[in-house]
């Protein structure tokens, strides 16, 4: 069965077994289970009325439960044991871990990408916003600097390989260095450094997530606030930092965490670019170099980016009950 | 606004500047890999992308034949043009060009500038003029004539080639088909699922809906790579394995925290009016959801629905787990990391046409569609 015939027959299965679901599974609570007639009716309507949410929210929930919660413990707990699964071990792959010096480099690079790509994003990303707020080709400017959203990190990869080439002839950075007289250099070798190089693909993706966002935000500063400081005789410098940037600093937040939380998944760029040579690994390209090797490893790896997220989580979690109260 | 902003003519000048500055730098490394995509190999690796429209000065070889030999005071004289040349007519169509430098080893194919008389290293001398004539003069006649190179001024070259290469042999056809298979079903299912778990979280009242709603929070920020371990051996524990319906089914629990955290955020905002009016007349909560609900969530069902389209498309780390490895089912961006950067790492042509036929269609989602996207996002992240 070829995969395209598959794939049809399983969109019609799916969601031909989606609407049935709803659709029976509700008959079903209406006419048998709880049936609005006879001598409970109005009993019956109401427990229906109690259960139908449930009904509404299982599949949801149970491909939550199965695909998210579940794998928090079970990827806990089989990162306590060994390669083949079978021995118990305790922290063992995370002790084995912190020894190893990839892994600490693995640490020591996330932290900087965690630090420099949302910083760097948001920066440039308001910076686009308020620039383009008034200019008569705003919109288009926006629209070009968003783009990067729609390429895949693989896409972006290579695109990125015709600017960071070694080859003077394909890579623009070195064909700079050739014409200034300066010597071919691998941008990607260069230690320390390659780092930013590689966050700074990241960066060009997200900045337009992060400008589309804050330029909603400063749209929607009231004008009087910032009429009244002109008339005070705010520059336009003293009018932006003083007075809008205060006023959307719930959004800045907002955008910051979505874009570290996004740092903390991405190991594509990391893997078709330097493959985590040259010292260049990120947590979730090293997890990759366990994955289907030795498993306890990898979800040790994969734990200790958990625990990068969860304060994020938390606050998360907490900014969203406050909203709903 | 305007003329109270503060702003002078100076100033307005600057911000366009530096906007140009931004939008140039953005748009740049993309438009060097559509403009390499069209080029003809040999020009790729001779000169940048930016120089596609200039000619180039190319390295090209050809066979002097030695079969009739003019004898001339004791000497054996071949005479010809380079550009006649049967195997270069497909550079040199009308068999002319321009020389600039010559040579008759491989290691040194520009070794002598046009013109120049050079010793052969047989004996004898060879010379090939900017009009690619040559006269090779030697003491006895040759068996096999001598390879001359040459370097030659090409005009600029656009060609089809890269495409017709990497969508017909190298694969990426059956890769572009296996990514349309994995991304459509991916995305369909969970907005089913998730629409009415938004409609639930939304609108109806029962206890723990405000701790379900705190658990999809924080369940979108959930790394991925957490599941990727567990997942994988129950999958292969109850026989799904790794294939097509395993990364349908991945995808969708993946997608649902963002399908219902957007969904229900856009359907608590529908105003409460319509559909307590709709309960008094006696409708029952499926049919609200089906006629009124769904109907006024459009703008949200796109814009998720254009997010989870680009996120099934553009991954990498789901399919490479999730999908055997095999050619058979390889996704676009498996096949450009893992097969094409290998294999034919140094053939910028090819990588530069597979990358942008695998980015090609989120490009064309994106913008005709940008404005659902803003919107989703925008329901996002501001309240």
């Amino acid at each position: 069965m070829s995969p395209v015939f598959q794939g049809m027959l399983t969109i019609i299965i799916g969601v031909g077994g989606c609407v049935g679901y709803f659709y029976f599974s509700n008959m079903l609570l209406d006419k048998v289970i709880f049936p609005a007639k006879g001598p409970n009716t109005g009993r019956n309507i109401n427990r229906a009325n109690q259960v139908r949410p449930w009904l509404f929210l299982f599949p949801a929930m149970f491909a939550l439960g199965l695909y998210l919660a579940y794998p928090v413990v079970g990827s806990f707990w089989r990162s306590l044991f060994d390669r083949s699964g079978a021995n118990f071990i305790g922290l063992g792959n995370y002790i084995d871990l912190f020894s190893e010096g990839t892994f600490r480099t693995a640490v020591i690079n996330n932290l900087l990408w965690v630090l420099f790509v949302p910083a760097m994003a948001t920066f440039l990303g308001l910076l686009v916003a308020q620039l383009t707020d008034r200019l008569s080709w705003g919109n288009i400017a926006k629209s070009l600097i968003f783009m990067p959203m729609a390429i895949s990190f693989v896409g972006a990869s290579l695109i990125w390989k015709f600017v960071y080439s070694a080859n003077p002839d394909i890579g623009i950075i070195n064909s700079i260095r050739d014409a200034m007289g300066l010597a071919v250099l691998d941008p990607l070798q260069v230690r320390f450094w390659n780092n930013f190089f590689l966050m700074f693909i990241l960066v060009w993706i997200q900045t337009g997530f992060a400008m589309v966002i804050l330029s909603a935000a400063l749209r929607g500063i009231p004008e009087e606030t910032i009429e009244a400081a002109i008339i005070d005789g705010a520059n336009p410098f003293q009018v932006f930092f003083k007075i809008k940037v205060p006023q959307i600093m719930g959004t800045i937040v907002v955008v910051w965490t979505t874009i570290t939380i996004l740092v903390l998944k991405v190991f594509d760029i990391v893997y078709t670019m330097t493959g985590g040579n040259f010292g260049t690994h990120i947590l979730p390209s090293y997890m990759m170099t366990y994955m289907f090797r030795d498993d306890g490893r990898a979800t040790a790896v994969a734990f200790v980016i958990m625990l990068l997220v969860l304060p994020v989580m938390i606050w998360n979690i907490r900014q969203a009950r406050n909203e709903m109260r | 606004m305007d003329n109270i902003a503060g702003q002078n003519q100076g100033s307005k000048l600057a911000v366009n500047i530096t906007v140009i500055i931004l939008v140039l730098l953005w748009l740049l490394p993309t438009i060097g890999l559509f403009v390499s995509s069209f080029r003809d190999r040999d020009q790729i690796s001779n000169s940048g992308w930016w120089q596609a429209p200039l000619a180039v000065d190319l390295n090209f070889r050809t066979r002097v034949a030695a079969d009739n030999p003019r004898e001339e005071g004791g000497s054996f004289i071949l005479e010809g043009n380079v550009f006649a040349d049967p195997a270069l007519a497909s550079s040199f169509p009308d068999a002319t060009g321009t020389v600039s430098a010559y040579g008759t080893r491989a290691v040194a194919p520009g070794e002598f500038a046009a013109g120049e008389v050079s010793d052969l290293r047989a004996g004898g001398t060879a010379v090939v003029n900017s009009d690619g004539s040559y006269r090779i003069e030697t003491p006895e006649a040759l068996d096999r004539g001598p390879t001359i190179y040459f370097e030659a001024r090409t005009p600029p070259k656009f060609t089809l080639a890269n495409y017709r290469t990497v969508l017909f042999a190298d694969g990426m056809d059956r890769a572009f088909i296996n990514t349309l298979t994995v991304t459509i079903p991916a995305t369909i299912i969970p907005i089913l699922i998730a629409a009415f778990a938004a409609y639930a979280l939304a609108w109806m009242d029962f206890p723990g809906r405000g701790l379900l709603i705190a658990a999809v929070v924080g369940l979108l920020v959930v790394p991925l790579q957490l599941a990727l371990v567990p997942l994988l051996s129950l999958h292969t524990h109850i026989g799904i394995g790794q294939s097509f319906l395993g990364i349908w089914l991945a995808h969708t629990g993946f997608g649902l925290p963002l399908a219902v955290y957007l969904l229900r955020n856009y359907m608590v905002g529908l105003p409460r009016d319509i559909i307590e009016s709709a309960k008094v007349d006696g409708a029952t909560d499926f049919q609200i959801f089906v006629r009124i609900i769904l109907p006024l969530s459009f703008p949200a069902l796109a814009s998720f629905a254009i997010f989870q389209f680009l996120w099934t498309w553009n991954d990498l780390l789901v399919a490479k787990v999730f999908l055997p490895s095999g050619s058979d089912s390889q996704v676009m961006t498996v096949k450009i990391a893992d097969d094409l950067l290998g294999s034919r790492g140094g053939d910028w042509g090819i990588l530069a046409t597979a990358a942008f036929v695998s980015i090609a269609v989120p490009l064309v989602v994106f913008f005709t569609m940008q404005r659902y996207l803003v919107r989703g996002l925008l329901a996002g992240s501001v309240k």
